[in-house]
């Protein structure tokens, strides 16, 4: 079986390319561009340049040894959180923003929920001088208004989403819409493993250095380039997607995906889409996505605004219907204890959405001296507020 | 053949058709606004069906969609009100809304429900030739639905002729590269493509809609088309005040006086 996209953009019963006939001439230049430009010579060559240079890689594999000893397991972290602008994000707008440039594209838009995609994207549009609108839903702009701020300072143009709930959904709908008043000179940068085909492919291909680099790192540090488990959380899924890119086809690894419960699965606060979602279309994609009976899209909760989707990647969705993936969840609360568990063990302020997979540590049966690598996708500064409120910092 | 079939065979020119959300302004108004459409002039309509993300929309229809949705239209409901339809209208009708509504519903129950109520066709912006051709139009043939494409500006020749190929009813040119509601400018570069598509000769006829407001841009797309489309304009006039039949003779009246 594979678990990767066809030539026809699918990948089992999910992917494809749903939209409407205004955005069909976009998609289809990437599609038929994108495999070419990145095996291109000169493409690699200078984004591994960026890569190194730039974003700081190759991103440690850290042997976490407190959190291991608690655990009777060695428990290995893929910094992501070390790359410039704080989390995973920018190995795809890198790659993104040379492919912009290749097909010859003046202008960039981009959606963001907390801004971390938003500031990676602005991040890369002033390194290479381009211009760049991010839209932010009216509600998330009020709620991180740092990210808002550092978007500004890169010179991006911040647009709020005022439509429907005025979240990440919305901004993802906004920036559809630019993209469709805008056919010709605009590039729109996705943030996850979501959208249309190629976007699912082509994400997950700028992510999977995640995986590419800690197989070596294993191979380095342990003997064996395969751990027995990789974790990492799932919103859309780019980060998963990066991490489990390298291993999918290794079936001796176990690939855990953590979902966000919010305030619990049946709380009607929760974005844990594999739990609560059904088959359908959502933006772009034939996936699994939170929905009413009658085919609405269900507004999601988590406390990590990274994990806010009512739907995951059309990849994650065959890795979980084919159960090549384990795809369970986490409670706000739990997440926020892991953040700090791994604070004081090791000194490391994750991400709140990084902290849901090191959360899954605490549920799983470790026989003694097995591997696991756990995808550490972004750094907790921007969220400092939240885990000041909630432990009363 | 089916209503809409049969209305192009016999009127080649000056089609006028009317989209508006399903549940808009009102729960309860689906049939009052199609029977007072016809009886003003409409000669088919596009009845939408409120989806929670409608990519392709502006805002005037994002908002009609979002009451709507408010006051619980759903697909069950609307085909409950479609009941009666072909007792008080006779004009074809199409369905119009996203693709995942659909889904959700079971695309075969969809089809076998239209054409119970007499719907005549749909129109499913986000659902691809690929997706229609290899799953969904055997499906709708054998209920006798037309499915309507869409053409922008940026179809190529080629694809045009594809969709030429897939369609029975008429193509939908999208008069500009654009989402609902933005104002036609009848410019240079918008009469060339709209002569370019009429020149291509197609087998279908052309129905021009998107930013299609008022008399003149209808007048400017008839020009080079079987008919037009309007939309967002005619379900802003909805939200003004007064009462429902007179607003919609009102709006009838300025396009087709």
């Amino acid at each position: 079986m594979s678990y990767f996209v066809n030539d026809k953009g699918y990948y089992g019963d999910f992917g494809g390319a749903y939209i409407p006939e205004m955005l069909y001439p976009n998609v289809e230049e990437l599609r038929q561009n994108y495999l070419r430009i990145i095996n291109d010579e000169s493409f690699r060559t200078e984004f591994n340049a960026l890569l190194k240079d730039y974003v700081g890689r190759p991103s440690p594999l850290y042997f976490a040894k407190r959190l291991s000893e608690k655990y009777g397991a060695n428990i290995f972290l893929k910094r992501e959180d070390l790359n410039h602008t704080g989390a995973h994000k920018i190995n795809n707008t890198v790659g993104q923003i040379l492919l912009a440039e290749k097909l010859g594209k003046k202008r960039i838009i981009a959606e963001t929920g907390a801004g971390q995609h938003g500031v990676a994207t602005a991040t890369v549009c002033a390194l290479r001088g381009l211009e760049c609108v991010v839209y932010m839903g009216e509600v998330d702009i009020k709620r991180q208004a740092p990210n808002v701020a550092r978007m500004k300072m890169l010179g991006a143009t911040v647009v709020p989403a005022t439509s429907g709930s005025k979240t990440l959904k919305d901004a993802t709908n906004e920036a559809m819409r630019d993209w469709i008043n805008n056919p010709v000179d605009t590039h729109y940068i996705i943030g996850s493993v979501v959208g249309p085909h190629p976007y699912p492919d082509m994400v997950a291909r700028f992510q999977s250095i995640i995986s590419e680099e800690t197989k070596k790192q294993l191979l380095e540090q342990t003997g064996k380039d395969q751990p027995d488990y990789v974790l990492a959380c799932v919103g859309g899924g780019s980060n998963a997607a990066g991490m489990f890119y390298h291993f999918i086809d290794d079936e001796n690894v176990q690939l855990i995906a953590v979902e966000a419960a919010g305030k619990g699965v049946d709380s009607g606060f929760s974005a844990a889409t594999t739990y609560l979602g059904k088959e359908g279309v959502l933006h772009g994609s034939r996936s699994i996505l939170m929905q009413t009976a009658d085919g609405q899209v269900v507004e999601p909760h988590s406390v990590s605004a990274g994990l806010d989707y009512p739907g995951i990647g059309p990849q994650h969705a065959h890795l979980f219907k084919t159960k090549r993936g384990k795809y369970v969840s986490i409670t706000d609360d739990e997440s926020l204890d892991a953040g700090l568990l791994l604070t004081q063990l090791e000194g490391i302020i994750p991400a709140i959405e990084s902290a849901h997979a090191l959360a899954y540590l605490e549920k799983m049966e470790f026989k003694g001296g097995e591997n696991v690598v756990v995808c550490l996708s972004g750094r907790g500064d921007k969220d400092m507020e939240t885990y000041m409120k909630h432990f009363n910092l | 053949m089916n209503r809409l079939q049969q209305l192009f065979k016999t009127k080649t020119k000056d089609i006028l058709s009317i989209y508006y959300t399903a549940g808009y302004p009102n729960l309860a108004d689906t049939l009052t606004i199609a029977e007072a459409l016809e009886k003003s002039g409409a000669d088919f309509l596009e009845i939408g069906f409120p989806y929670s993300d409608p990519v392709a929309d502006g805002p005037t229809i994002q908002a009609s969609s979002k009451t709507a949705l408010d006051a619980g239209m759903t697909l069950p409901i609307l085909f409950e009100q479609l009941a009666d339809l072909r007792k008080k209208v006779n004009i074809p009708i199409l369905l119009m809304g996203y693709v995942n509504v659909v889904l959700q519903y079971g695309v075969d129950e969809f089809c076998k429900k239209c054409k119970e109520v007499g719907v005549d066709g749909c129109i499913i912006p986000d659902l691809p030739m690929y997706e229609f051709e290899e799953l969904y139009q055997a499906t709708f043939e054998r209920y006798g639905l037309s499915n309507i494409f869409l053409v922008t500006p940026q179809t190529s020749d080629e694809r045009i002729r594809k969709i030429d190929g897939l369609s029975n009813a008429f193509i939908y040119l999208v008069s500009s590269s654009a989402t609902t509601g933005s104002n036609l400018a009848v410019s240079e570069s918008s009469t060339s493509y709209f002569k370019r598509v009429a020149d291509m000769k197609l087998k279908n006829p052309i129905v021009i809609g998107f930013g299609i407001s008022d008399k003149a841009s209808y007048a400017a797309a008839n020009e080079y088309a079987s008919g037009a489309i309007i939309g967002s304009a005619f379900v802003k006039a909805l939200a003004e005040n007064g009462k429902l039949t007179e607003k919609i003779e009102k709006f009838m009246r300025q396009i087709k006086p």
